[in-house]
């Protein structure tokens, strides 16, 4: 995917700035913070459920080539096949070639991020081939030639009336020529274009919340159950897939389901959990013909090796995106690439270079939240700040970044030194301050005051109070 | 294409990362001792309750996610439990039937005014009766596997879904279920006993991708009914 990652801040500025977003945004992260907890609560095993998913992907992501292997044996017993695909245009080859020999015009897709890293819709459009989105929140985002903004709710960044002006111009053609301005007759709408496409789609192409080592399953969880009409009516299944969603058995895939919906939508289990094991079989009467999984790298085995492994645990369920107070603020396409909020501040940087996404680690407070609600412990803020290392290292930062990183920590490791000049800095700071209390402009604090003003200290230091016994 | 060259590749890259060549057949044997013996992890004590309180807890978890349960008794009861609901819900009395043996044991024939096909949904079928392999108390989950006896459409093309599930099929954890495939697939191992597909459906089809309202019957059903039936059931 095209990625504007490099314009974090000027994207962030357009996103404050935007109050259709701004709106959106403040609606939608209390909701799912709320339920997350009352969801967690009503689960006493919810912690120790946490802690066993994430010993069942440390022990998958250590012996990842052996499931894997065992993955592809039992798709192909199943009579399916597994596709190797070390980039994202070997897996577009793929899955087109795959199309065209089904004969495919149009496929029905549901929701993958995988598809977002391949660009797939695009390619599959230039081949004469039309791809479908069905979970109506890609559908919303596919008609609005935009991109998802949030990994599980795609059109978060979309108030009710813009999808309604979005239905109006895009339906009218179809003989559907009122605005509507209820969401349910949004959703009825979209109910309503959408049957025709599944009925008519030569292939399905899903995503995969787990592929299962045991059974050479791939596992797909949805509300809608538009993942479920998109496999079992065309006559191709296409699975696509990273490496790391693999799972050694039926039970480890189940336990990381327990903490799948809570963490992400506060739900106790989502509408439908779908386990898809090769085509159809003699007798049966409806399912697809053929059954294939386009297993995709993109980077991922690199990482397995680096100090970043942690983050493949990642099972894509948002919470660190619903509970970031940058991604709340600036909203999911301001990152500039597939995956937004702490997770994409992350993974960005690994798969397209820290040159193109080196803003994204910088996007954090450190407050920490990200980690609390990770159902699998990925410790995000952590590995947030060996990007930041590596930036300072490899000099990607701009010169006065670094100059001034570089005073700062020359100056730090001089405490004599350190509390003189803070000392001295403060009270001055203090003296001048004293009339007003805040500082509307201040050298070297341009970019704090530009936005707002700065309180003035007091006229001592946190080491000085300290010291004096005032720990309040 | 999607030849061995990138399988190979992938593979070599995974070892360099873990910092080691292919496992040793040692190794290997210990991973695939667990694929062949799978055992569950932690599960949830919820569940861990008399029948009678494990339907309870099915009842309302499943309402709790707009799922409608009615309990009837006995075998009897079934086609006017569905007839009365269709009625209610100002439904045509018309339906698609899964080809299940099981479900030719309630006595339709009472219910004359019931039209039935039996076999796979289609576009304009506006009801779907089927059977359920399993429920899970857990969270008032139904587990369907698809066969001659069940195919998945039934599931999913239909407004209204309706479910016809005996009491003593109601079980505590999804764990249950698997091991459940497993005894059914008589010895079958790794795909083997699996069915192609299996859905586990919690409640109706919903969404709630537009200001995070929730609306039912996004693409799936917009009713889930479920009639318990308990006594002589088949």
């Amino acid at each position: 995917m095209e990625t504007t990652s490099r314009a974090f801040v000027a994207n962030a500025r357009e996103g404050l700035q935007d109050a259709d977003l701004q709106r959106s945004l403040a609606r939608f992260q209390g909701g799912f913070q709320v339920k997350r907890v009352e969801a967690a609560k009503r689960l006493p095993e919810f912690e120790a459920l946490r802690d066993q998913a994430r010993a069942i992907k440390d022990h998958t992501l250590a012996h990842l080539d052996h499931y894997l292997e065992r993955f592809e044996e039992q798709v192909t017993a199943a009579g399916g096949s597994v596709h190797w695909c070390q980039t994202p245009a070997d897996a577009r080859r793929v899955i087109l070639s795959l199309c065209q020999d089904a004969g495919a015009r149009t496929v029905t897709k549901s929701k993958s991020m995988i598809a977002e890293e391949m660009e797939l819709n695009p390619f599959l459009e230039e081949h004469g081939i039309e791809p479908v989105e069905t979970d109506l929140g890609e559908y919303v985002v596919q008609l609005a030639d935009e991109r998802p903004s949030h990994i599980i709710a795609p059109a978060v960044h979309k108030t009710k009336d813009q999808v309604a002006d979005l239905f109006h111009e895009k339906h009218t053609p179809l003989g559907r020529t009122r605005r509507l301005d209820r969401v349910e007759e949004l959703v009825e709408e979209a109910r309503e274009v959408l049957r025709p496409r599944y009925l008519a789609a030569d292939a399905g192409i899903t995503g995969a919340n787990f592929l299962i080592a045991e059974t050479g399953s791939s596992a797909v969880v949805t509300n809608e159950g538009n993942a479920d009409l998109t496999q079992i009516l065309p006559r191709v299944h296409i699975v696509i897939a990273t490496l790391e969603k693999v799972v050694p058995t039926l039970e480890d895939a189940t336990t990381i389901m327990r903490v799948l919906a809570r963490s992400a939508t506060g739900q106790e289990f989502s509408t439908y959990t779908t386990v898809s094991t090769g085509p159809r079989r003699p007798g049966d009467a409806d399912g697809p013909d053929a059954y294939h999984v386009v297993l995709l790298d993109n980077g991922r085995s690199r990482m397995l090796g680096s100090e970043f492994r942690d983050v493949l645990r990642c099972i894509k369920c948002g919470a660190c995106m619903n509970h970031c107070p940058v991604y709340g603020t600036v909203g999911g396409h301001a990152y500039g690439w597939v995956y937004p909020g702490p997770v994409g501040a992350v993974l960005t940087p690994n798969l397209i270079g820290l040159e193109e996404a080196r803003h994204l680690p910088n996007a954090s407070s450190f407050c920490g939240r990200c980690e609390e609600v990770c159902p699998m412990r990925i410790p995000l803020p952590g590995l947030m700040r060996k990007l930041r290392e590596q930036e300072f290292a490899r000099r990607l930062s701009p010169a006065a970044v670094r100059n001034g990183i570089g005073a700062w920590a020359w100056l730090v490791r001089r405490p004599a030194l350190y509390r003189l000049a803070t000392g001295v800095g403060m009270r001055v700071l203090g003296i001048l301050g004293r009339r007003r209390g805040r500082f509307t402009r201040l050298p070297l604090a341009g970019g704090w005051t530009a936005a707002r003003d700065l309180p003035a200290p007091e006229g001592a230091t946190f080491h000085a109070l300290w010291r004096k016994g005032r720990r309040a | 294409m999607s030849g061995t060259g990138g399988r190979e590749a992938i593979l070599g890259s995974i070892r360099r990362s873990l910092g080691r060549g292919p496992l040793d057949e040692t190794a290997r044997a210990a991973l695939d001792e667990k694929l062949a013996k799978p055992a569950p992890n932690i599960v949830p004590a919820r569940t861990d309750i008399s029948q009678d309180e494990r339907i309870a807890l099915f009842t309302s978890m499943a309402e709790s996610v707009f799922a409608t349960v009615e309990r009837v008794s006995g075998a009897h009861a079934v086609p006017g439990a569905v007839a009365d609901y269709l009625a209610g819900q100002n439904l045509p009395p018309s339906l698609v039937m899964a080809p299940d043996p099981a479900l030719d044991d309630y006595p339709w024939a009472d219910r004359p005014m019931l039209a039935i096909r039996r076999g796979a949904a289609e576009e304009a079928d506006r009801v779907g009766v089927t059977g359920a392999l399993m429920g899970f108390a857990e969270t008032g989950t139904l587990m369907m596997a698809s066969g001659p006896d069940h195919p998945s459409t039934l599931n999913f093309l239909p407004e209204t879904h309706v479910v016809v599930l005996p009491a003593e099929r109601i079980g505590g954890a999804y764990e249950e279920g698997w091991a459940k495939l497993r005894a059914d697939g008589e010895g079958a191992t790794g795909a083997g006993f699996m069915p192609r597909t299996v859905n586990l459906v919690t409640g109706p089809s919903r969404t709630a991708d537009i200001e995070q309202t929730i609306t039912l019957g996004a693409h799936g059903p917009r009713r889930l009914h479920i009639v318990i039936v308990d006594g002589d059931a088949p």
